[in-house]
């Protein structure tokens, strides 16, 4: 690897100001993970005293924008224009590209939701900045530099990233992985309505019809889980997994092999390659704990894992390591479950 | 149609080392092998040219050794490869990246059509597709999990959103990336293998480029700078629980209760 033996121009990072988060949101509805970020960012901004704005495009979405005076922004930009009815990735980093001229914020902060991670990018090319993806940690230095860390190569290594000489700097960030402020009751900050020349908002792509998905329900929205991994002999099996997570009303997910051997839907499978969750409680049941199975569960706040082997690395994650036989202690504690609910009832 | 499809050489195992100096992964002597959500790419090209005909062309950026996959892809049934390479472009961020690599396509020809992975499995950014079509100043699309419709001047294709499925149409020429499991990939051919061994694979440095600035190139084209690589954390609160089943048990009813989920 060369470098090039040239000074850098430095940029005067005194010209920009404030941390912006994209308001995720379809049809005015608010993604939870913009809660989440513009708590981080008010974090950060109070660090270097500056104003923490969103910004939302959308179609009819001025009456939802109150929504986010409760979570005491500075501003709230809104780009309100029936064109921008649903994501277009053209129209929209057009909008978003017009947003960072006229604001110039230092950092940029969006969900790496299937809409937040297009936009991103595309914004980050259109502005020649960096972009960190999927950031577990954040922090900021005084001299607005954002402290973006990030795991790769399957969890292996995470990365300390910074963009020390361009702005403004862009992160994704998944849902879950910040923790959302408390909604306050009175409203503050500002709405400021934008605008935009119409022809910047027209798209080589159309929406030609959005279909709901089947009814299902999304482990990562789950308080409780129950995780079945390979230590479940026979798909006859899951029913037990199952009944635990029905008796905690939680759900069912599962490791890789399991959904590799067709026994639960990929939709379930938690990891790396399959959703990152953020529990309040979790249970593993025959999972040894490979760190593509722990990189999407290891944010959860309480968990607990059931494994024979007292060497098996889930003891490493959990907070509560039961070594035990899982066909003995999940029936045993499915029984004192309904009984509990018996008694109780 | 002609279609391209940048494909990348990954490492085969997630155990990679680091240097600590430049911050730069140390590929020498890791084997390597085709970003696995490349392949779907492939599929989802051949089948297109199946139906419509036209060429299916590769390009990938990388060291020489990713030829390899270049060659892969020549036995899958891809007709022509590139392959971006120069010390130059060395420590490439997405953006110095996915520049590179819409310098390269310039450099290929003109495309209908231009398809990525999900995601690698080392960077795993997944922002590689998004950013060559900002470069290349095309429409695109991710999440791909179906092309519903081949028509002459767009696509019709389902993306997947998580809650729901949106159905859209995009102009060409433009950019996908798509989803595993969009299409079974097939296994490359013996046949295929041999028929193509002396296919040329066009090296492209950046000698060859339009722009042949260097500070838009590996990492002095790059905005982000990996400051460190470490190894992630361990949680420290660790409780071990031995004995009979019934004890276990019995002291988890305990604890759940206790946290107030039972
Ligand atoms: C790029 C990549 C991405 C990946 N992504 C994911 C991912 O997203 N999610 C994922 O899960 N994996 C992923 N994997 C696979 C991962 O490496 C592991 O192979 C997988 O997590 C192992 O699943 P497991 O724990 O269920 O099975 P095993 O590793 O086979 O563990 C089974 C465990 O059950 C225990 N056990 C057996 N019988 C009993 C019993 N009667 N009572 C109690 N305990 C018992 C055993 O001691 C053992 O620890 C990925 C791999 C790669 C390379
Ligand atoms: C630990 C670590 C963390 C990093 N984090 C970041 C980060 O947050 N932001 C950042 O800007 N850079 C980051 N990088 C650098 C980044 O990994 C490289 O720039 C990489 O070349 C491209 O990103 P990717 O592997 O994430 O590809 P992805 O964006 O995940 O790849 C998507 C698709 O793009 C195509 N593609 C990707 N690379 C190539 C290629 N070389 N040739 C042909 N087609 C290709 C393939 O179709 C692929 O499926 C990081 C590097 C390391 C080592």
């Amino acid at each position: 690897v060369e470098y090039v033996e040239e000074a850098v121009e430095a940029i005067d990072k005194s010209l920009w100001n404030g941390i912006a988060v994209y308001v995720d949101h379809i049809d005015g509805q608010i993604h939870p993970v913009t809660y989440e970020l513009i708590g981080k960012a008010k974090e950060l901004a109070a660090k270097i005293n500056h104003p923490v704005y969103a910004v939302i495009m959308g179609s009819n979405i001025t009456g939802q924008c109150r929504e986010l005076c409760h979570y005491a922004v500075d501003k709230v930009f809104v780009y309100d224009y029936p064109q921008l009815d649903r994501f277009k990735i053209e129209p929209y980093t057009k909008v978003f590209e017009d947003f960072v001229q006229k604001i110039k914020p230092t950092a940029i902060l969006m969900g790496a939701t299937p809409v937040g991670r297009q936009l991103a990018p595309r914004l980050a090319a259109r502005l020649r900045t960096g972009l960190t993806a999927d950031c577990t940690i954040l922090d900021i230095n005084e001299d607005t530099d954002l402290i973006q860390i990030r795991p790769a190569f399957g969890g292996n290594i995470m990365a300390q990233i910074v963009t020390p000489n361009h702005r403004p700097q862009m992160a994704t960030v998944r849902y879950k992985v910040m923790d959302a402020p408390k909604r306050n009751e009175e409203e503050s900050g500002e709405i400021v309505p934008c605008e935009i020349s119409e022809e910047k908002l027209s798209s080589n792509v159309v929406v030609i019809d959005i279909i709901e998905k089947e009814k299902e329900q999304f482990i990562e929205a789950a308080e409780v889980l129950v995780v079945a991994g390979r230590g479940i002999k026979k798909e006859e099996d899951l029913q037990m997994v199952q009944e635990l997570a029905d008796l905690l009303g939680g759900q069912l997910a599962c490791t890789r092999p399991l959904m590799e051997a067709g026994w639960i839907d990929a939709k379930r499978q938690v990891g790396l390659s399959g959703r990152t969750v953020r529990p309040k409680l979790i249970i593993t049941v025959g999972v040894s704990g490979s760190v593509q199975f722990t990189a999407g569960m290891n944010n959860s706040e309480h968990i607990i894992a059931i494994n024979k082997d007292e060497n098996a690395s889930i003891f490493k994650t959990a907070h509560y390591g039961l070594i035990g036989d899982l066909y003995e202690i999940v029936p045993n504690l499915i029984h004192q479950l309904k009984q509990g609910k018996e008694i109780s009832a | 149609m002609n279609i391209l499809v940048c494909i990348k050489q990954v490492p085969d195992s997630n155990k990679v080392e680091v240097d600590p100096v430049t911050g730069v992964l140390k590929r020498n002597g890791v084997e390597s092998k085709m970003n696995p959500y490349d392949l779907y790419a492939i599929e989802t090209a051949l089948r297109i040219k199946e139906e419509k005909g036209g060429t299916v062309s590769v390009i990938s950026m990388g060291p020489g050794q990713a030829e390899a996959i270049i060659r892969e892809a020549f036995a899958m049934g891809v007709d022509h490869g590139a392959l971006i390479s120069d010390r130059k472009f060395g420590g490439a961020d997405v953006l110095a990246t996915s520049y590179t690599i819409s310098q390269g396509i310039k450099m290929m020809g003109e495309f209908d059509l231009i398809l990525c992975g999900k995601q690698t499995t080392d960077g795993d950014t997944a922002q590689v597709g998004p950013e060559i079509a900002e470069w290349l100043n095309i429409p695109s699309l991710s999440n791909v999990s179906k092309i519903a419709e081949i028509n002459d001047s767009d696509l019709v294709v389902e993306m997947d959103m998580t809650h729901d499925i949106e159905i859209a149409k995009i102009q060409f020429p433009c950019l996908l990336a798509v989803d595993k499991d969009i299409v079974m990939p097939r296994l490359p051919s013996y046949v295929k293998k041999q028929e193509t061994k002396n296919r040329e694979v066009r090296v492209i440095s950046l000698a060859d480029l339009e722009d042949k600035n260097e500070k838009n190139y590996g990492l002095n084209g790059s905005p982000t700078q990996v400051q460190r690589i470490f190894p992630p954390e361990v949680n420290d609160h660790r409780e071990i629980w031995n004995g009979t089943s019934a004890e276990i048990s019995n002291q988890l009813y305990k604890k759940l209760n206790e946290l107030k989920f039972a």
